[in-house]
Protein backbone atom coordinates (compact mmCIF):
# COMPACT_ATOMS: atom_id res chain seq x y z
CA UNK A 1 0.00 0.00 0.00
CA UNK A 2 1.34 3.44 -0.97
CA UNK A 3 2.13 5.83 1.84
CA UNK A 4 1.85 9.58 1.15
CA UNK A 5 3.37 11.87 3.75
CA UNK A 6 2.68 9.24 6.35
CA UNK A 7 -1.01 9.18 5.49
CA UNK A 8 -2.63 6.00 4.25
CA UNK A 9 -4.93 6.50 1.28
CA UNK A 10 -8.51 5.80 2.27
CA UNK A 11 -9.43 2.26 1.24
CA UNK A 12 -12.16 1.94 -1.40
CA UNK A 13 -14.70 -0.56 -0.21
CA UNK A 14 -17.13 -2.03 -2.72
CA UNK A 15 -20.55 -2.84 -1.24
CA UNK A 16 -22.44 -5.45 -3.22
CA UNK A 17 -25.75 -3.86 -4.21
CA UNK A 18 -27.78 -6.66 -5.74
CA UNK A 19 -30.35 -6.42 -2.95
CA UNK A 20 -30.30 -5.86 0.81
CA UNK A 21 -29.10 -3.30 3.37
CA UNK A 22 -26.19 -1.98 1.33
CA UNK A 23 -26.99 1.64 2.28
CA UNK A 24 -26.47 0.83 5.95
CA UNK A 25 -23.04 -0.70 5.14
CA UNK A 26 -22.09 2.40 3.16
CA UNK A 27 -22.80 4.53 6.24
CA UNK A 28 -20.89 2.13 8.52
CA UNK A 29 -17.79 1.99 6.29
CA UNK A 30 -17.74 5.77 5.98
CA UNK A 31 -18.05 6.11 9.76
CA UNK A 32 -15.03 3.79 10.02
CA UNK A 33 -13.01 6.03 7.67
CA UNK A 34 -13.32 4.15 4.39
CA UNK A 35 -14.60 5.26 0.99
CA UNK A 36 -17.39 3.29 -0.60
CA UNK A 37 -18.98 2.54 -3.91
CA UNK A 38 -21.84 0.25 -4.89
CA UNK A 39 -20.96 -2.91 -6.78
CA UNK A 40 -23.26 -4.31 -9.47
CA UNK A 41 -20.85 -5.50 -12.18
CA UNK A 42 -17.77 -7.77 -12.33
CA UNK A 43 -15.61 -4.73 -13.24
CA UNK A 44 -16.68 -2.98 -10.07
CA UNK A 45 -15.76 -6.08 -8.04
CA UNK A 46 -12.26 -5.95 -9.53
CA UNK A 47 -11.80 -2.28 -8.57
CA UNK A 48 -12.49 -2.78 -4.83
CA UNK A 49 -9.79 -2.81 -2.13
CA UNK A 50 -12.28 -4.75 -0.02
CA UNK A 51 -15.78 -6.12 -0.52
CA UNK A 52 -18.89 -6.29 1.63
CA UNK A 53 -21.74 -8.73 1.07
CA UNK A 54 -24.66 -7.12 2.91
CA UNK A 55 -27.66 -8.52 4.71
CA UNK A 56 -30.75 -9.24 2.66
CA UNK A 57 -32.17 -12.39 1.18
CA UNK A 58 -29.41 -14.88 0.40
CA UNK A 59 -31.51 -16.62 -2.26
CA UNK A 60 -32.16 -13.32 -4.08
CA UNK A 61 -28.60 -12.03 -3.81
CA UNK A 62 -27.18 -15.43 -4.82
CA UNK A 63 -29.34 -15.63 -7.94
CA UNK A 64 -28.51 -12.09 -9.05
CA UNK A 65 -24.78 -12.66 -8.44
CA UNK A 66 -24.86 -15.74 -10.64
CA UNK A 67 -27.04 -14.12 -13.30
CA UNK A 68 -24.62 -11.21 -13.71
CA UNK A 69 -21.30 -13.02 -13.31
CA UNK A 70 -20.42 -11.53 -9.93
CA UNK A 71 -19.90 -14.91 -8.26
CA UNK A 72 -16.88 -15.66 -10.46
CA UNK A 73 -15.56 -12.12 -10.03
CA UNK A 74 -15.81 -12.30 -6.23
CA UNK A 75 -14.05 -15.69 -6.15
CA UNK A 76 -11.30 -14.18 -8.30
CA UNK A 77 -10.98 -11.14 -5.99
CA UNK A 78 -10.78 -13.48 -3.00
CA UNK A 79 -8.05 -15.51 -4.68
CA UNK A 80 -6.12 -12.25 -5.17
CA UNK A 81 -6.37 -11.47 -1.46
CA UNK A 82 -9.19 -8.89 -1.39
CA UNK A 83 -10.72 -8.90 2.10
CA UNK A 84 -14.43 -9.74 2.19
CA UNK A 85 -16.96 -9.18 4.97
CA UNK A 86 -20.45 -10.73 4.90
CA UNK A 87 -23.31 -10.06 7.32
CA UNK A 88 -26.28 -12.42 7.72
CA UNK A 89 -27.18 -13.26 4.10
CA UNK A 90 -23.58 -12.37 3.28
CA UNK A 91 -22.36 -14.96 5.79
CA UNK A 92 -24.60 -17.59 4.17
CA UNK A 93 -23.20 -16.72 0.73
CA UNK A 94 -19.61 -17.04 2.00
CA UNK A 95 -20.21 -20.46 3.56
CA UNK A 96 -19.06 -23.72 2.05
CA UNK A 97 -22.27 -25.50 2.99
CA UNK A 98 -25.76 -24.77 4.26
CA UNK A 99 -26.26 -27.15 7.16
CA UNK A 100 -29.98 -26.51 7.50
CA UNK A 101 -32.77 -24.25 6.30
CA UNK A 102 -31.71 -24.43 2.68
CA UNK A 103 -34.24 -23.37 0.06
CA UNK A 104 -36.13 -26.32 -1.46
CA UNK A 105 -34.19 -27.35 -4.53
CA UNK A 106 -30.93 -26.07 -3.05
CA UNK A 107 -29.06 -22.80 -3.31
CA UNK A 108 -25.52 -22.11 -4.37
CA UNK A 109 -22.95 -20.28 -2.26
CA UNK A 110 -19.49 -18.87 -2.94
CA UNK A 111 -17.86 -21.35 -0.55
CA UNK A 112 -15.06 -18.99 0.51
CA UNK A 113 -15.19 -19.96 4.20
CA UNK A 114 -14.87 -23.44 5.61
CA UNK A 115 -18.13 -23.17 7.54
CA UNK A 116 -21.57 -24.72 7.45
CA UNK A 117 -24.40 -22.33 8.36
CA UNK A 118 -27.87 -22.97 9.69
CA UNK A 119 -30.29 -20.58 7.93
CA UNK A 120 -33.14 -18.76 9.70
CA UNK A 121 -31.83 -20.69 12.69
CA UNK A 122 -33.29 -18.58 15.49
CA UNK A 123 -36.83 -18.68 14.08
CA UNK A 124 -39.02 -16.34 12.06
CA UNK A 125 -39.19 -12.54 12.26
CA UNK A 126 -41.17 -12.49 15.54
CA UNK A 127 -38.17 -14.28 17.12
CA UNK A 128 -35.67 -11.67 15.91
CA UNK A 129 -33.69 -10.12 18.78
CA UNK A 130 -30.79 -8.00 20.00
CA UNK A 131 -28.10 -9.11 22.43
CA UNK A 132 -24.64 -8.08 23.58
CA UNK A 133 -21.87 -10.07 21.91
CA UNK A 134 -18.41 -10.24 23.45
CA UNK A 135 -15.86 -9.97 20.67
CA UNK A 136 -12.65 -8.81 22.39
CA UNK A 137 -10.32 -9.47 19.45
CA UNK A 138 -12.55 -7.39 17.17
CA UNK A 139 -14.04 -4.70 19.37
CA UNK A 140 -12.11 -4.59 22.65
CA UNK A 141 -13.60 -5.07 26.09
CA UNK A 142 -16.99 -3.47 25.43
CA UNK A 143 -19.38 -5.95 23.82
CA UNK A 144 -20.97 -5.10 20.48
CA UNK A 145 -24.75 -4.94 20.23
CA UNK A 146 -25.80 -7.76 17.93
CA UNK A 147 -28.97 -7.15 15.91
CA UNK A 148 -30.20 -10.56 14.73
CA UNK A 149 -32.88 -10.61 12.02
CA UNK A 150 -34.06 -14.04 10.81
CA UNK A 151 -30.42 -14.78 11.46
CA UNK A 152 -28.20 -17.75 10.69
CA UNK A 153 -25.40 -19.11 12.85
CA UNK A 154 -22.27 -21.14 12.18
CA UNK A 155 -23.13 -24.77 12.80
CA UNK A 156 -19.82 -26.28 11.61
CA UNK A 157 -16.38 -24.71 11.26
CA UNK A 158 -13.17 -26.11 9.81
CA UNK A 159 -9.80 -25.91 11.59
CA UNK A 160 -8.74 -22.71 9.78
CA UNK A 161 -11.72 -20.76 11.07
CA UNK A 162 -11.20 -18.39 13.99
CA UNK A 163 -14.25 -17.97 16.23
CA UNK A 164 -14.47 -14.29 17.24
CA UNK A 165 -17.89 -14.10 18.87
CA UNK A 166 -20.71 -16.21 20.22
CA UNK A 167 -24.32 -15.69 21.25
CA UNK A 168 -24.82 -18.13 24.12
CA UNK A 169 -23.29 -21.31 22.64
CA UNK A 170 -23.86 -20.32 19.01
CA UNK A 171 -20.97 -19.12 16.85
CA UNK A 172 -21.98 -15.81 15.23
CA UNK A 173 -18.74 -14.02 14.31
CA UNK A 174 -15.90 -15.74 12.43
CA UNK A 175 -12.81 -15.03 10.39
CA UNK A 176 -10.83 -17.19 8.03
CA UNK A 177 -7.81 -15.53 6.45
CA UNK A 178 -9.10 -12.45 4.63
CA UNK A 179 -12.77 -13.30 5.07
CA UNK A 180 -14.91 -12.04 7.95
CA UNK A 181 -18.53 -12.97 8.60
CA UNK A 182 -21.17 -12.12 11.19
CA UNK A 183 -24.66 -13.53 11.67
CA UNK A 184 -25.75 -10.15 13.05
CA UNK A 185 -25.83 -6.61 11.66
CA UNK A 186 -23.30 -4.12 13.11
CA UNK A 187 -24.25 -1.82 10.22
CA UNK A 188 -27.65 -1.16 11.84
CA UNK A 189 -26.30 0.02 15.19
CA UNK A 190 -24.23 3.13 14.46
CA UNK A 191 -21.26 1.40 16.15
CA UNK A 192 -18.47 1.16 13.57
CA UNK A 193 -16.04 -1.05 15.52
CA UNK A 194 -16.58 -4.22 13.49
CA UNK A 195 -16.21 -2.26 10.24
CA UNK A 196 -13.07 -0.59 11.63
CA UNK A 197 -11.63 -4.05 12.33
CA UNK A 198 -12.55 -5.09 8.80
CA UNK A 199 -10.82 -2.08 7.23
CA UNK A 200 -7.65 -3.01 9.13
CA UNK A 201 -7.67 -6.33 7.27
CA UNK A 202 -6.93 -4.44 4.04
CA UNK A 203 -3.26 -4.68 3.17
CA UNK A 204 -2.56 -6.79 6.25
CA UNK A 205 -1.35 -10.34 5.80
CA UNK A 206 -4.05 -12.90 6.51
CA UNK A 207 -3.34 -13.58 10.16
CA UNK A 208 -4.21 -17.25 10.20
CA UNK A 209 -6.38 -19.81 8.50
CA UNK A 210 -5.50 -21.09 5.10
CA UNK A 211 -3.17 -18.25 4.22
CA UNK A 212 -5.13 -17.19 1.18
CA UNK A 213 -2.79 -14.36 0.30
CA UNK B 1 -32.92 -12.82 30.40
CA UNK B 2 -31.59 -10.72 33.23
CA UNK B 3 -31.11 -7.01 32.67
CA UNK B 4 -27.45 -7.18 33.64
CA UNK B 5 -25.15 -4.75 31.85
CA UNK B 6 -27.95 -3.55 29.61
CA UNK B 7 -25.78 -1.17 27.58
CA UNK B 8 -22.62 -3.10 27.97
CA UNK B 9 -21.34 0.00 29.73
CA UNK B 10 -20.25 0.02 33.33
CA UNK B 11 -20.05 -3.74 33.53
CA UNK B 12 -16.49 -3.96 34.78
CA UNK B 13 -16.53 -7.71 34.42
CA UNK B 14 -16.85 -7.54 30.65
CA UNK B 15 -14.31 -10.32 30.24
CA UNK B 16 -15.51 -13.42 28.49
CA UNK B 17 -17.72 -15.59 30.63
CA UNK B 18 -17.53 -19.31 30.28
CA UNK B 19 -21.22 -20.02 30.72
CA UNK B 20 -23.24 -17.57 28.68
CA UNK B 21 -20.94 -15.79 26.30
CA UNK B 22 -22.41 -12.50 25.16
CA UNK B 23 -25.88 -13.30 26.44
CA UNK B 24 -26.28 -9.87 28.07
CA UNK B 25 -29.73 -8.33 27.87
CA UNK B 26 -31.45 -10.21 25.09
CA UNK B 27 -34.39 -8.17 23.83
CA UNK B 28 -36.84 -9.56 21.30
CA UNK B 29 -38.67 -7.77 18.49
CA UNK B 30 -37.07 -4.38 19.06
CA UNK B 31 -37.80 -1.40 16.85
CA UNK B 32 -34.39 -2.02 15.25
CA UNK B 33 -35.39 -5.63 14.55
CA UNK B 34 -38.58 -4.43 12.86
CA UNK B 35 -37.08 -1.64 10.76
CA UNK B 36 -34.06 -3.88 10.20
CA UNK B 37 -36.13 -6.45 8.31
CA UNK B 38 -37.45 -3.65 6.11
CA UNK B 39 -33.80 -2.62 5.52
CA UNK B 40 -33.00 -6.20 4.45
CA UNK B 41 -35.76 -6.05 1.83
CA UNK B 42 -34.35 -2.94 0.16
CA UNK B 43 -33.40 -3.16 -3.48
CA UNK B 44 -35.76 -6.09 -3.85
CA UNK B 45 -39.17 -7.09 -5.14
CA UNK B 46 -42.02 -8.35 -2.98
CA UNK B 47 -44.51 -10.38 -4.99
CA UNK B 48 -48.18 -11.15 -4.41
CA UNK B 49 -48.85 -14.90 -4.52
CA UNK B 50 -52.06 -16.86 -4.01
CA UNK B 51 -50.72 -20.46 -3.97
CA UNK B 52 -47.56 -22.25 -2.73
CA UNK B 53 -46.71 -22.96 -6.39
CA UNK B 54 -46.72 -19.24 -7.18
CA UNK B 55 -44.61 -18.60 -4.07
CA UNK B 56 -41.98 -21.03 -5.36
CA UNK B 57 -42.01 -19.35 -8.79
CA UNK B 58 -41.51 -15.99 -7.06
CA UNK B 59 -38.64 -17.28 -4.92
CA UNK B 60 -36.98 -18.88 -7.95
CA UNK B 61 -37.26 -15.58 -9.81
CA UNK B 62 -35.43 -13.79 -7.00
CA UNK B 63 -38.27 -12.22 -4.97
CA UNK B 64 -36.95 -10.93 -1.64
CA UNK B 65 -40.32 -11.72 0.00
CA UNK B 66 -43.81 -12.83 -0.94
CA UNK B 67 -47.20 -11.45 0.04
CA UNK B 68 -49.58 -14.34 0.70
CA UNK B 69 -53.16 -13.54 -0.17
CA UNK B 70 -56.31 -15.24 -1.42
CA UNK B 71 -56.91 -13.06 -4.46
CA UNK B 72 -54.62 -10.57 -6.18
CA UNK B 73 -55.96 -7.00 -6.23
CA UNK B 74 -57.13 -7.28 -9.87
CA UNK B 75 -59.43 -10.13 -8.85
CA UNK B 76 -60.59 -8.37 -5.68
CA UNK B 77 -61.49 -5.43 -7.89
CA UNK B 78 -63.36 -7.70 -10.33
CA UNK B 79 -65.19 -9.75 -7.70
CA UNK B 80 -66.30 -6.90 -5.42
CA UNK B 81 -67.81 -7.69 -2.02
CA UNK B 82 -65.83 -7.65 1.23
CA UNK B 83 -62.15 -8.58 0.96
CA UNK B 84 -60.71 -10.08 4.17
CA UNK B 85 -57.56 -11.67 5.58
CA UNK B 86 -56.69 -14.93 3.80
CA UNK B 87 -57.39 -18.39 5.22
CA UNK B 88 -54.56 -19.28 7.64
CA UNK B 89 -54.25 -22.69 5.97
CA UNK B 90 -53.24 -21.06 2.70
CA UNK B 91 -50.75 -18.78 4.46
CA UNK B 92 -49.26 -21.77 6.34
CA UNK B 93 -48.75 -23.63 3.08
CA UNK B 94 -46.96 -20.66 1.57
CA UNK B 95 -44.76 -20.29 4.68
CA UNK B 96 -43.85 -23.97 4.34
CA UNK B 97 -43.08 -23.67 0.63
CA UNK B 98 -40.39 -20.94 0.72
CA UNK B 99 -37.49 -19.75 2.89
CA UNK B 100 -37.85 -16.03 2.06
CA UNK B 101 -39.99 -13.81 4.34
CA UNK B 102 -43.75 -14.16 4.00
CA UNK B 103 -46.04 -11.16 4.42
CA UNK B 104 -49.82 -11.15 4.66
CA UNK B 105 -52.57 -8.53 4.67
CA UNK B 106 -54.92 -7.54 7.47
CA UNK B 107 -57.83 -5.14 7.04
CA UNK B 108 -57.27 -1.56 8.20
CA UNK B 109 -58.08 -1.45 11.92
CA UNK B 110 -58.68 -5.20 12.20
CA UNK B 111 -56.63 -5.89 15.32
CA UNK B 112 -57.63 -9.55 15.48
CA UNK B 113 -56.69 -10.37 11.90
CA UNK B 114 -53.28 -8.87 12.71
CA UNK B 115 -53.03 -10.95 15.90
CA UNK B 116 -53.85 -14.10 13.93
CA UNK B 117 -51.19 -13.29 11.34
CA UNK B 118 -48.61 -12.67 14.06
CA UNK B 119 -49.49 -15.96 15.77
CA UNK B 120 -49.15 -17.73 12.42
CA UNK B 121 -45.54 -16.59 12.18
CA UNK B 122 -45.97 -14.18 9.30
CA UNK B 123 -42.83 -11.99 8.96
CA UNK B 124 -44.55 -8.70 8.05
CA UNK B 125 -48.20 -7.59 8.25
CA UNK B 126 -49.56 -5.26 5.59
CA UNK B 127 -52.40 -3.21 7.07
CA UNK B 128 -53.82 -2.77 3.62
CA UNK B 129 -56.35 -0.62 1.82
CA UNK B 130 -56.65 -3.42 -0.75
CA UNK B 131 -58.84 -5.26 1.76
CA UNK B 132 -62.13 -3.77 2.91
CA UNK B 133 -61.47 -1.58 5.99
CA UNK B 134 -62.74 -2.87 9.34
CA UNK B 135 -62.45 0.52 11.04
CA UNK B 136 -63.17 3.79 9.28
CA UNK B 137 -61.62 5.97 11.99
CA UNK B 138 -58.61 4.23 13.48
CA UNK B 139 -55.67 2.19 12.26
CA UNK B 140 -54.07 -0.59 14.31
CA UNK B 141 -51.71 0.44 17.13
CA UNK B 142 -48.76 -1.30 15.54
CA UNK B 143 -46.38 -0.63 18.44
CA UNK B 144 -48.35 -3.23 20.42
CA UNK B 145 -47.22 -6.06 18.11
CA UNK B 146 -44.00 -8.08 17.85
CA UNK B 147 -44.41 -8.48 14.10
CA UNK B 148 -43.46 -5.45 11.96
CA UNK B 149 -46.10 -3.67 9.85
CA UNK B 150 -46.13 -1.96 6.48
CA UNK B 151 -48.82 0.59 5.58
CA UNK B 152 -49.73 2.43 2.41
CA UNK B 153 -49.83 6.19 1.98
CA UNK B 154 -50.70 8.75 -0.67
CA UNK B 155 -48.68 11.60 0.76
CA UNK B 156 -46.12 12.39 3.43
CA UNK B 157 -48.63 13.28 6.15
CA UNK B 158 -50.42 9.95 5.80
CA UNK B 159 -47.08 8.10 5.82
CA UNK B 160 -45.93 9.89 8.97
CA UNK B 161 -49.22 9.14 10.75
CA UNK B 162 -48.69 5.44 10.01
CA UNK B 163 -45.09 5.60 11.24
CA UNK B 164 -46.38 7.34 14.36
CA UNK B 165 -48.68 4.36 14.93
CA UNK B 166 -45.71 2.00 14.60
CA UNK B 167 -45.36 1.08 10.91
CA UNK B 168 -41.78 -0.11 10.27
CA UNK B 169 -42.11 0.41 6.51
CA UNK B 170 -44.13 2.73 4.32
CA UNK B 171 -45.23 2.09 0.75
CA UNK B 172 -47.12 4.15 -1.76
CA UNK B 173 -50.67 2.96 -2.24
CA UNK B 174 -50.82 3.50 -5.97
CA UNK B 175 -54.07 2.09 -7.32
CA UNK B 176 -53.76 -1.66 -6.82
CA UNK B 177 -54.98 -4.09 -9.44
CA UNK B 178 -55.01 -1.61 -12.32
CA UNK B 179 -51.63 -2.25 -13.93
CA UNK B 180 -51.44 1.54 -14.16
CA UNK B 181 -48.45 3.23 -12.53
CA UNK B 182 -49.86 6.76 -12.52
CA UNK B 183 -51.16 6.76 -8.94
CA UNK B 184 -47.98 5.23 -7.47
CA UNK B 185 -46.01 7.97 -9.25
CA UNK B 186 -48.34 10.63 -7.86
CA UNK B 187 -47.95 9.24 -4.33
CA UNK B 188 -44.17 8.83 -4.49
CA UNK B 189 -43.76 12.34 -5.94
CA UNK B 190 -45.89 13.67 -3.12
CA UNK B 191 -43.90 11.86 -0.39
CA UNK B 192 -40.48 12.75 -1.80
CA UNK B 193 -41.49 16.34 -2.57
CA UNK B 194 -42.81 16.70 0.97
CA UNK B 195 -39.47 15.47 2.35
CA UNK B 196 -37.50 17.92 0.19
CA UNK B 197 -39.75 20.77 1.30
CA UNK B 198 -39.27 19.99 5.00
CA UNK B 199 -35.54 19.66 4.50
CA UNK B 200 -35.38 23.19 3.06
CA UNK B 201 -37.60 24.81 5.71
CA UNK B 202 -36.58 27.12 8.48
CA UNK B 203 -36.94 25.38 11.83
CA UNK B 204 -39.57 27.93 12.86
CA UNK B 205 -41.82 26.67 10.05
CA UNK B 206 -41.86 23.03 11.12
CA UNK B 207 -44.70 23.10 13.65
CA UNK B 208 -47.04 24.67 11.14
CA UNK B 209 -45.88 22.16 8.53
CA UNK B 210 -46.67 19.35 10.98
CA UNK B 211 -50.10 20.87 11.53
CA UNK B 212 -50.73 21.15 7.80
CA UNK B 213 -49.57 17.59 7.16
CA UNK B 214 -51.47 16.31 10.22
CA UNK B 215 -48.26 14.51 11.11
CA UNK B 216 -46.36 14.00 14.40
CA UNK B 217 -44.09 17.01 15.00
CA UNK B 218 -41.13 14.84 16.15
CA UNK B 219 -41.13 13.00 12.83
CA UNK B 220 -41.23 16.27 10.88
CA UNK B 221 -38.25 17.46 12.95
CA UNK B 222 -36.40 14.23 12.23
CA UNK B 223 -36.95 14.59 8.48
CA UNK B 224 -35.73 18.19 8.67
CA UNK B 225 -32.54 16.92 10.33
CA UNK B 226 -31.88 13.78 8.26
CA UNK B 227 -33.57 14.51 4.94
CA UNK B 228 -35.19 11.09 4.89
CA UNK B 229 -38.01 9.05 6.36
CA UNK B 230 -37.21 7.21 9.61
CA UNK B 231 -38.28 3.89 7.99
CA UNK B 232 -37.77 2.44 4.50
CA UNK B 233 -39.97 3.83 1.77
CA UNK B 234 -41.21 1.27 -0.77
CA UNK B 235 -43.59 1.46 -3.71
CA UNK B 236 -46.74 -0.48 -4.54
CA UNK B 237 -49.84 -0.27 -6.65
CA UNK B 238 -49.84 -0.56 -10.44
CA UNK B 239 -46.37 -1.92 -11.28
CA UNK B 240 -46.74 -4.04 -14.44
CA UNK B 241 -43.41 -3.84 -16.29
CA UNK B 242 -39.67 -3.77 -15.49
CA UNK B 243 -39.67 -0.13 -16.59
CA UNK B 244 -42.45 0.68 -14.10
CA UNK B 245 -40.39 -0.87 -11.30
CA UNK B 246 -37.25 1.05 -12.34
CA UNK B 247 -39.28 4.26 -12.57
CA UNK B 248 -40.41 3.90 -8.96
CA UNK B 249 -36.81 3.30 -7.83
CA UNK B 250 -35.61 6.40 -9.68
CA UNK B 251 -38.36 8.43 -8.02
CA UNK B 252 -37.21 7.32 -4.56
CA UNK B 253 -38.65 3.86 -3.84
CA UNK B 254 -36.18 1.65 -1.96
CA UNK B 255 -37.94 -1.54 -3.07
CA UNK B 256 -41.03 -2.48 -5.05
CA UNK B 257 -44.16 -4.51 -4.39
CA UNK B 258 -45.76 -6.17 -7.40
CA UNK B 259 -49.32 -7.36 -6.95
CA UNK B 260 -51.35 -8.43 -9.94
CA UNK B 261 -48.65 -7.45 -12.44
CA UNK B 262 -46.80 -10.76 -12.38
CA UNK B 263 -49.34 -13.54 -12.19
CA UNK B 264 -51.85 -11.72 -14.42
CA UNK B 265 -49.28 -11.50 -17.22
CA UNK B 266 -48.46 -13.86 -20.09
CA UNK B 267 -45.26 -15.38 -18.65
CA UNK B 268 -45.18 -14.85 -14.86
CA UNK B 269 -41.84 -16.61 -14.15
CA UNK B 270 -39.96 -14.59 -16.75
CA UNK B 271 -41.68 -11.30 -15.89
CA UNK B 272 -40.94 -11.83 -12.19
CA UNK B 273 -37.26 -12.38 -12.94
CA UNK B 274 -37.05 -9.32 -15.20
CA UNK B 275 -38.70 -7.06 -12.62
CA UNK B 276 -36.18 -8.25 -10.00
CA UNK B 277 -33.35 -7.39 -12.41
CA UNK B 278 -34.92 -4.02 -13.21
CA UNK B 279 -34.92 -2.96 -9.56
CA UNK B 280 -31.22 -3.86 -9.17
CA UNK B 281 -30.27 -2.08 -12.42
CA UNK B 282 -32.86 0.71 -12.23
CA UNK B 283 -30.28 3.39 -13.10
CA UNK B 284 -28.73 1.52 -16.05
CA UNK B 285 -30.78 2.16 -19.24
CA UNK B 286 -28.63 -0.18 -21.34
CA UNK B 287 -29.30 -3.10 -19.01
CA UNK B 288 -32.98 -2.08 -18.94
CA UNK B 289 -33.16 -2.49 -22.73
CA UNK B 290 -32.04 -6.09 -22.34
CA UNK B 291 -34.34 -6.64 -19.36
CA UNK B 292 -37.41 -5.23 -21.13
CA UNK B 293 -36.95 -7.00 -24.47
CA UNK B 294 -39.26 -9.77 -25.66
CA UNK B 295 -41.24 -10.12 -22.48
CA UNK B 296 -44.69 -10.87 -23.95
CA UNK B 297 -48.04 -9.66 -22.73
CA UNK B 298 -48.25 -7.52 -19.58
CA UNK B 299 -51.45 -7.55 -17.56
CA UNK B 300 -54.30 -5.60 -19.10
CA UNK B 301 -54.33 -2.11 -17.59
CA UNK B 302 -57.15 0.13 -16.46
CA UNK B 303 -57.31 3.88 -17.05
CA UNK B 304 -57.88 5.31 -13.55
CA UNK B 305 -60.18 8.01 -14.99
CA UNK B 306 -62.69 5.32 -15.99
CA UNK B 307 -63.00 4.16 -12.37
CA UNK B 308 -65.86 5.30 -10.22
CA UNK B 309 -65.00 7.02 -6.91
CA UNK B 310 -66.39 3.93 -5.12
CA UNK B 311 -63.94 1.69 -6.98
CA UNK B 312 -60.81 3.50 -5.80
CA UNK B 313 -58.84 1.61 -3.14
CA UNK B 314 -56.26 4.31 -2.37
CA UNK B 315 -58.80 6.58 -0.67
CA UNK B 316 -59.15 4.03 2.15
CA UNK B 317 -57.08 5.00 5.20
CA UNK B 318 -57.22 7.99 7.52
Amino acid sequence: MVVNNGEMPRPRVGVLAMQGDYDAHVRAVEAAGGETFLVRTPDEVARADALILPGGESTTIGKLMARYGLDAAIKQAHAEGTPIYGTCAGMILLAKTIASGEKHGGQSTLGLMDIGVARNAFGRQVDSFEADIDAPRVAGTEPVRGVFIRAPYVAEAGPGVEVLGRYQDRVVLVRQGNVLASAFHPELTGDARVHTYFLKMIGAPADDGNGTT
Amino acid sequence: MAEIGANGAGSNGAATTATANGAGATEKSTWRNKVGLAEMLKGGVIMDVVTPEQAVIAEEAGASAVMALERVPADIRRDGGVARMSDPQMIKEIIAAVTIPVMAKARIGHIVEAQILQALGVDFVDESEVLTPADEQFHINKHAFKVPFVCGCRDLGEGLRRIGEGAAMIRTKGEAGTGNIVEAVRHMRSVMGGIRRIRAMDEAELMTEAKNLQAPYELVLEIHRTGKLPVPNFSAGGVATPADAALMVQLGAEAVFVGSGIFKSGDPAERAKRIVDAVTFAHDPEKLVEISTGLGEPMVGIDIRTLDEKELLAVRGW
